[in-house]
């Protein structure tokens, strides 16, 4: 439970941020709200040489409307976002899906940015980002999310690579989000989330494989007029979930299903 | 005589403002100059053989003062380690243990070797570099088939994996032929990490000039820490201190010692500087003795008319790598397997079984909660065949003539089952849930009612019962009252308070029997260098039941004395002195009255009675005639989302009886806690081994399910007060009942909530993906399913 040892350096701005990462290479990490990289590295299973603080940049902490786009500061932290007007009447879901992270703890302190550069799988925001076509800005380029969760806590960030922004489309209709777990705080065993847009659902799903999933076959089944449960059950189509102690694939794949279909059910 | 003014008071815990504002303070808030830091390395290994020990690295690396393995420790550290030394067992087999491994490691987190560092950094750092080189062994890891011949040794030296195998009673098989109807039931009771808030944690002191050890330890019992490690480091009692200052939980997982309690002091003893442990939360769930891990075998037997006929239980108990000190006591399950029933015929044996996994030892009720479960279980498996109500057929078989000699020879002191349950059950509105139950059914809702009418035995003990338990040393308890010339008191107890309340209750009764008032009593307990010779410790729901008799016991001596006194003072016979609300005056003179606080005064000047001697104090040690026997009746209300196989615990009523109540707001903190513990076991918590590695896959939090205040429901308590003749006090203990009683509610709520599917027993913890397993495959079996069906 005690870390091994590291340097630590606090940023003021992007670009300081930028240049620690650079001066410590592939062996720092960014230190936003900590909540997966601490626990790791008490485990050991982390051991980075070195963290970059990045609490200290401000700029990095924002809601900003962009005509048809949302955009969100990678240091906006999760209660923000749950609390925020903005992002309840522009985007409900974001603001659904980030008080259902952690605890008020975790939700204190935990960022967006951070959720989305660590890539669980059984994180949140991916599984929305994803299915919302969002895109993840970072101090060199942007990346569209469908390019950007690519393997399990893989992405294409470089290492000297920092998330900025994370761009969500404005989307108001019915929505829900579905997070399966046992304790309120935990991860999802699986989470569904449902949104409304364009004329047509987005259908997202959380921890049923090594990346943040997308059910199209779902969506287009509804595109087509199935009902909520006919499409749902496409929603383990090409799953592949890898089993832990509180689910077996099976359990899994099946969890998909049902939670889709309510989360359609119950989107408002 | 005093009247009753505290004992009953509902007043907060004197304690909690210093707790929960932080100022507590518990091991790692104490240091010594000099202080070093002990790091433990441990085998990763379930079981292997030691090949060789490199510390080459380690020794080089920033901060090492010491590295110390078995050879070092063998010199300061003599015999082994205590292991319910007089179980009663036709066959027994206790390894022998020593605090830290030589040749061979038996389970995952044995220690191996130790590092002693300037800080706490350094020694996590320096056990890193310590190279062991194991030859892995085969691991007894499957507790069903580690009896079979071909079965893998949990040591390899030894013959089997039988550490005890014991009959109670044997079968009488024509008592079963009687019934009508028969129901057999395998029942598990998964193994439990007690996971107190503060882990362990050790720092002693020795002191060379004196020959002395100071040691603080979060303990439950520092009197027999005290006297295990006199022995084993070769130090006399008298120069052994072990203070356990504020104790962040126990649970039972800080009763019996444990390799760091000796090897933190002989560590402190070979490097002549203090040394400081303290447990990681992954060592604490890995390496503190685990709770439950066992399975039963059960079969009971009734008549069409709801009547019990009989019951056989055996217990196969997961006694891991070493017997636990005290883990042979959860045997006791066998001996509460009857419940709060008559049964005309019971047969019980306890085989306890040797594995590669951490000792099992006493973990909040250890041996009730799983006699309860596998008790309530049985007798609504019954209920489900005779298509009875579970509510009747507890109704018709509960014991009503007190005191009753239960088939083992124990014996109940007093209960009135049916008061409690019924109490309950006009809480719960059991009728109207019955009701509502089958409105549900019909639109596709599984609602669950489930009812757990538990007994206990608990105040251990009478010192006839227990001595032979611990060894020799009887469990009685013991006090000192100290009355100081103002008329303040010191009250010095042998119990432990981590979580009970002590602090409040105890001068409550000293409130009460002294007339003193509450505030000018305090209460002082966990350090060996006070009070009595000996104290016992808290465990096993005895503080007030043993402990709080001991008070009461020296107070009366104070009473006494002071009479004398007042007597001689008054110049009157002491017979026509009375005692009343703290003040002594002659019969039919109230008005010329002195308070004990005065009497106080004058025990410390001149002119005393001939032959009386100076001061006020009192030491008593008190031993009960009896156990005491609290009982009660908890339901759940659960509904099981038959689509995923959640559980949604929608409501648990509590009727308790504890006897007569101290304080009521702490009875109900303390049921509140252990109705948590028990749910918590029902459907959250399980240590889990990877059978094949032996590896833990448990080892935090995020996997070792506790479950926080948002997965329960309000609790609706309630109780019924029937004092135990056993006592003056007519108190009985309360810190398990909740624990005993809610594991079985909860899981009968479910089986009745699932019952439409055909399912009738379901294990623990009752989690979803389990029950949605059960679900489908009752689907699938099931010919009229479509009845079942959303």
């Amino acid at each position: 439970m005690i870390p091994a040892a590291f340097e630590y350096a606090k940023a003021s701005s992007v670009e300081e941020a930028v240049k620690l990462l650079g001066k410590y290479g592939e062996d720092a990490k960014v230190l936003a709200g900590g909540h997966s990289l601490i626990p790791l590295m008490r485990l050991r299973l982390a051991q980075p040489k070195a963290l970059v603080d990045i609490n200290g940049i401000k700029e990095l902490d924002h809601i900003k409307e962009d005509g048809s786009k949302l955009r969100i500061g990678a240091l906006t932290r999760h209660v923000t976002l749950q609390n925020s007007n903005v992002v309840k009447d522009k985007l409900p879901l974001l603001a659904e899906v980030a008080g259902e992270v952690g605890d008020n703890q975790v939700r204190n302190m935990g960022t967006i940015g951070g959720v989305v550069a660590h890539a669980d799988a059984a994180g949140d925001y991916p599984t929305i980002a994803l299915m919302l076509d969002a895109e993840i800005v970072t101090n060199r380029r942007t990346i569209a999310a469908k390019d950007f969760f690519t393997d399990i806590f893989t992405t294409p960030l470089e290492a000297d690579e920092i998330v900025t922004e994370v761009v969500f489309p404005v989307a108001n209709g019915p929505h829900k989000y579905i997070k399966f777990r046992r304790r309120l705080f935990d991860w999802a065993i699986v989470g569904a989330a449902a949104q409304k847009m364009n004329g047509g659902w987005r259908i997202g799903l959380t921890n049923v494989g090594s990346t943040p999933v997308r059910a199209k076959a779902v969506e287009e089944a509804l595109q087509k007029g199935a009902k909520p449960e006919e499409a749902a059950q496409q929603a383990s189509e090409g799953l592949n979930p890898s089993g832990d102690l509180r689910a077996s694939p099976e359990y899994k794949k099946h969890l998909a299903r049902v939670l889709t279909k309510r989360a359609i059910e119950q989107a408002g | 005589m005093a009247i009753t003014t505290m004992i009953g008071a509902k007043i907060h815990r004197r304690e909690d403002p210093r707790l929960v504002s932080g100022e507590g303070r518990y091991i790692d808030d104490f240091t010594r100059p000099g202080t070093l830091f002990l790091s433990v390395v441990r085998s990763p290994h379930a079981h292997a053989r030691i090949k060789s020990i490199d510390i080459t690295a380690a020794t080089k690396a920033p901060g090492v003062v010491a590295i110390y393995t078995h050879k070092d420790f063998a010199k300061v550290i003599a015999g082994t380690m205590p292991a319910a030394p007089a179980f009663v067992a036709e066959k027994k087999q206790i390894p022998p243990r020593f605090p830290i491994a030589d040749k061979e490691v038996a389970y995952q987190g044995e220690p191996v070797a130790v590092v002693l560092t300037e800080t706490k950094y350094q020694s996590t750092d320096a056990a890193n570099l310590i190279e062991v080189d194991y030859e892995p062994l085969p691991a007894v890891m499957d507790l069903e088939h580690a009896l079979d011949a071909n079965a893998p040794k949990a040591h390899s030296n030894a013959p089997d994996n039988v550490g005890w195998d014991l009959t109670y009673i044997p079968e009488d098989a024509n008592v079963m032929k009687e019934a009508d109807v028969v129901v057999k039931q395998r029942i598990l009771q998964q193994r439990l990490a007690p996971t107190p808030m503060e882990p362990r944690g050790v720092l002693a002191e020795y002191s060379r000039p004196d020959a002395s050890m100071t040691i603080w330890m979060s303990s439950q019992n520092p009197h027999f820490i005290r006297l295990f490690l006199a022995g084993a480091l070769g130090i006399p009692e008298t120069r052994i201190r072990v203070i356990s200052p504020d104790v962040g939980g126990g649970f039972g997982s800080k009763i019996s010692p444990y390799s760091e309690d000796y090897l933190v002091p002989a560590a402190a003893k070979l490097s002549g500087r203090p040394v400081k442990w303290i447990e990681t939360r992954t060592e604490s769930i890995q390496t503190t003795t685990h709770g439950r891990g066992q399975y039963f075998d059960v079969e009971a037997g009734a008549k069409k008319d709801g009547t019990l006929v009989a019951l056989k239980v055996t217990q196969y108990l997961d006694i891991g790598a070493y017997v636990g000190t005290f883990g042979a006591f959860q045997a006791c399950a066998c001996l509460l397997s009857t419940g709060a029933y008559n049964w005309k015929h019971v047969s019980a044996r306890t085989v306890g079984i040797l594995t590669n996994r951490v000792p099992t030892d006493p973990y909040r009720g250890a041996g009730r909660p799983e006699a309860t479960h596998l008790c309530e279980r049985m007798i609504d498996l019954l209920a489900e065949a005779i298509q009875m109500d579970p509510a009747a057929i507890r109704r018709k078989n509960f014991i009503t003539e007190f005191p009753h000699t239960s088939h083992f020879g124990l014996v109940y002191d007093s209960g009135e089952y049916e008061k409690a349950m019924d109490k309950a059950m006009e809480i719960a509105g059991y009728e109207k849930l019955r009701r509502e139950q089958e409105e549900a059914r019909k639109k596709g809702r599984y609602l669950g009612i489930g009812i757990s009418s538990w007994i206990e035995i608990c105040g251990f003990g009478p010192s006839a019962g227990t001595a032979p338990a611990t060894g020799g040393i009887a469990l009685v308890e013991s006090a000192q009252v100290r009355v100081f010339p103002t008329g303040s008191v010191t009250v010095y107890v042998g119990t432990h308070s981590h979580g009970q309340g002590h602090d409040t209750t105890f001068p409550q009764i000293v409130a009460d029997t002294l007339g003193v008032p509450y505030d000018m009593i305090e209460l002082r307990h966990g350090d060996t260098a006070e009070g009595p010779a000996f104290g016992y410790g808290t465990y096993g729901s005895r503080s007030l039941a043993v402990g709080g008799m001991a008070v009461h016991k020296a107070s009366k001596k104070i009473v006494d004395k002071a009479r004398k006194l007042a007597a001689h003072i008054f110049e009157a016979a002491e017979e026509d002195v009375e005692f009343d609300q703290g003040h002594f005056y002659v019969k039919g003179s109230p008005d010329k009255r002195k308070a004990l606080g005065e009497i106080a005064f004058a025990s410390f000047g001149a002119g005393l009675p001939e032959g009386m001697e100076h001061g006020l104090e009192a030491v008593a040690y008190y031993d009960p005639s009896n156990f005491v026997w609290p009982f009660g009746t908890h339901i759940a209300v659960v509904e099981v989302d038959a689509e995923t196989g959640a559980v949604d615990l929608q409501r648990y009523i509590a009727v308790d009886d504890c006897g007569n109540v101290i304080n009521p707001m702490i009875v109900d903190g303390q049921i509140h806690g252990g109705i948590a513990q028990g749910i918590a076991q029902a459907l959250f918590e399980e240590v889990v081994y990877d059978d094949d590695t032996g590896q833990m896959k448990t080892g935090t939090l995020t996997d070792y399910m506790i479950p926080t205040m948002n997965e329960f429901p309000l609790f609706e308590l309630d109780r019924t007060v029937t004092p135990s003749p056993t006592n003056e006090l007519g108190v009985k203990g309360i810190g398990e009942a909740g624990t005993i009683a809610s594991s079985a509610a909860v899981i009968n709520a479910i089986c009745d909530a699932l019952s439409p599917f055909g399912i009738k027993h379901v294990d623990m913890p009752a989690s979803p993906d389990r029950l949605w397993n059960q679900i489908k495959a009752s689907r699938g079996a099931s010919h009229n399913g479509k009845e079942a069906r959303k």
